[in-house]
């Protein structure tokens, strides 16, 4: 056998291993978005969106209870986080720049995107949970606040620097003040991106679970009211599968079901809103 | 006036940006404050002692670290080859036609939420591993599969990001030499691209040391060393998980803590591992 066809020989074989493991890889990601679907599917209904929460054995217990706590605790997420994360990402894109201060918050942001967010939970419990005596939607809320900080902070920063400098000189050299040069200017041309990057961190948070475990808690009812604990569905859908029930594990697959097609939607309109700007 | 606003809106910007590092500080302070207690009862000792025994007031953190340990390079042996397979069949093999679907399903399913990989995992993977493995299914190989499989969706797709950075023209250079796929995919691209791709390696290692729920439904919580891999275990973050909201005492609290601090400091240290040496950010724009 001559060298070159040895060659072409591993190189088939190294290529033949390369595509098995992409069908590997692939083919368990199908089979937990079908399972997803079939179950999920299976046990949706409209009384799902009506009821709340149910005893085990009762027919009739839905989600609503979740849904709705889902909803209140991730708003208050993205109303505290949001306005906080660009704000700090404007300082570092349009003020701090290459400076040491800003890169360091860069650097840290970076690796608290990906530090565990149990502990994050854990950190909420101690400031919010233990001196308040009981656990709440706010606490809750604050853990995924905490979350979600420096994803928008990194984004936005990205984001801004992406707007030419051009526009910036000419609105100064217009006379405008450079906080009207960055509101009115540079967060404009940033606005689909900025836009991209916040709904992929209320993606993100709303798929989160450990940091609700031990703040926000969980309650099988209906309840509106932040300073108590509130139900959630990733929460709701933890206790519910791990329950022996199989009415209460059928509503878990719903509550998967829901919450992954809220967050892939998410991310696909994020997806497009990229396309959309990279294609003017 | 403008030259007011300015100053209030460029110090506010300031003020919040700065308010990361305080906070993550904060983090560390109340983690360690809370720690305590339970620093002082045993010392050294927490992170060598097998026994954690919440009725006797005797909390050793070696279970969950051992559990913690193991499961993630299970999970790293498993998914280190299938991203590595996955990327290069996305950036050399697929059909231009192909890249894109398959890539962005890829980047997609890593936005599952780790919770619904978990109940998958409970209910579809354990009663498999019960049927070949023996034992009941939960265990550390569950775990540690689950978690590879969780973890493999975004592993394979900064792995191809790295792949991708590559530049066209030396793999061209290659191929106009004879070189076959696999030529250029070893002489050219992993030279150029190792340290990214090293670098998301330990990435994602850092994410999957402190993945919760993926390993929380099928790991067990038992806090006993066993080298049977089929046997129940725990982790770090499975023990918060499961005992955080029921302790019952200072101590209890405190060791819970310690070991959140701990897990803290770990993925710190291995995210920055990866962050700083292997992984020096892109400035866009340049």
């Amino acid at each position: 056998m001559t060298h070159t066809q040895k060659r072409i020989i591993i190189n088939n074989i190294v290529m033949a291993l390369s595509t098995l493991s992409a069908v590997i890889g692939i083919s368990f990601l199908i089979w937990i978005l079908s399972v997803l679907v079939i179950n999920g599917i299976d046990a949706l209904s409209m009384t799902i969106f009506a009821n709340e929460g149910a005893p085990p054995g009762n027919e009739d217990g839905g989600l609503k209870h979740a849904l709705i706590g889902q909803l209140i605790l991730v708003t208050y997420a993205t109303l505290f986080g949001v306005p906080l994360g660009v704000l700090a990402g404007t300082y570092l894109s349009e003020y701090g720049q290459k400076a040491k201060l800003a890169e360091t918050i860069r650097d840290v942001s970076d690796i608290m995107m990906s530090a565990p967010s149990i502990v994050i939970g854990a950190f909420v419990y101690a400031i919010v949970v233990a001196p308040t005596g009981h656990f709440s939607g706010w606490a809750g809320s604050i853990a995924l606040t905490i979350i979600m900080l420096p994803i928008v902070l990194r984004t936005t920063d990205d984001m801004l620097q992406l707007v030419p400098s051009t526009l910036r000189e000419a609105a100064f050299a217009l006379g405008a003040p450079k906080y009207k040069v960055i509101t009115q200017v540079v967060y404009r041309g940033a606005k689909a991106g900025i836009l991209t990057g916040i709904l992929l961190a209320v993606a993100r948070v709303a798929g989160e679970t450990a940091p609700l475990l031990f703040t926000s808690f969980n309650d099988n009812f209906l309840n509106t009211d932040m300073s108590q604990p509130m139900a959630s569905l990733t929460v709701t859908m933890y206790n519910y599968a791990t329950s022996p029930y199989e009415d209460w594990q059928k509503l878990g697959w719903a509550a998967a079901f829901i919450l992954s097609m809220f967050i892939l939607t998410l991310n696909i309109i994020g997806r497009l809103f990229l396309l959309k700007r990279k294609g003017k | 006036m403008s030259n007011i606003i300015d100053k209030i809106f460029a110090n506010s910007t300031k003020f919040i940006a700065f308010g990361i590092l305080l906070l993550v500080a904060w983090i560390f302070t109340v983690l360690f404050e809370h720690s305590l207690e339970s620093i002082e009862a045993f010392g050294f000792n927490f992170i060598t002692e097998d026994k954690w025994a919440p009725n006797l007031e005797k909390f050793g953190a070696l279970p969950a670290i051992y559990g913690s340990v193991i499961s993630t390079f299970l999970a790293m042996v498993l998914a280190v080859p299938l991203a590595i397979g996955v990327a290069i069949f996305l950036s050399e093999i697929a059909h231009a036609k192909l890249k894109a679907p398959v890539g962005v399903s890829i980047e997609l399913l890593a936005a599952i939420p780790s919770v619904i990989y978990g109940m998958w995992g409970l209910f579809y993977f354990v009663p498999i591993v019960r049927d070949i493995f023996g034992g009941i299914g939960i265990s550390m190989l569950t775990a540690g599969i689950v978690l590879s499989i969780m973890i493999l969706p975004f592993m394979a797709a900064v792995t191809r990001d790295a792949m991708n950075t590559t530049p066209d023209i030396l793999k061209e250079s290659a191929y106009a030499l004879g070189g076959t796929k696999w030529d250029v995919v070893k002489d050219i691209i992993i030279p150029y691209a190792k340290a990214g791709i090293i670098g998301s390696f330990i990435l994602a290692l850092g994410r999957a040391i402190g993945e919760t729920m993926a390993v929380t439904f099928v790991m067990g919580n038992v806090h006993k060393i066993s080298t049977d891999l089929t046997e129940p275990a725990t982790s770090i973050p499975v023990t918060l998980a499961n005992e955080f909201a029921e302790a019952d005492s200072g101590l209890y609290y405190s060791s819970l803590f310690e070991l959140s601090l701990l897990l803290l400091v770990i993925s710190f240290t291995i995210i920055s591992i990866a962050k700083f040496y292997f992984l020096r950010r892109k400035r866009i724009g340049q």
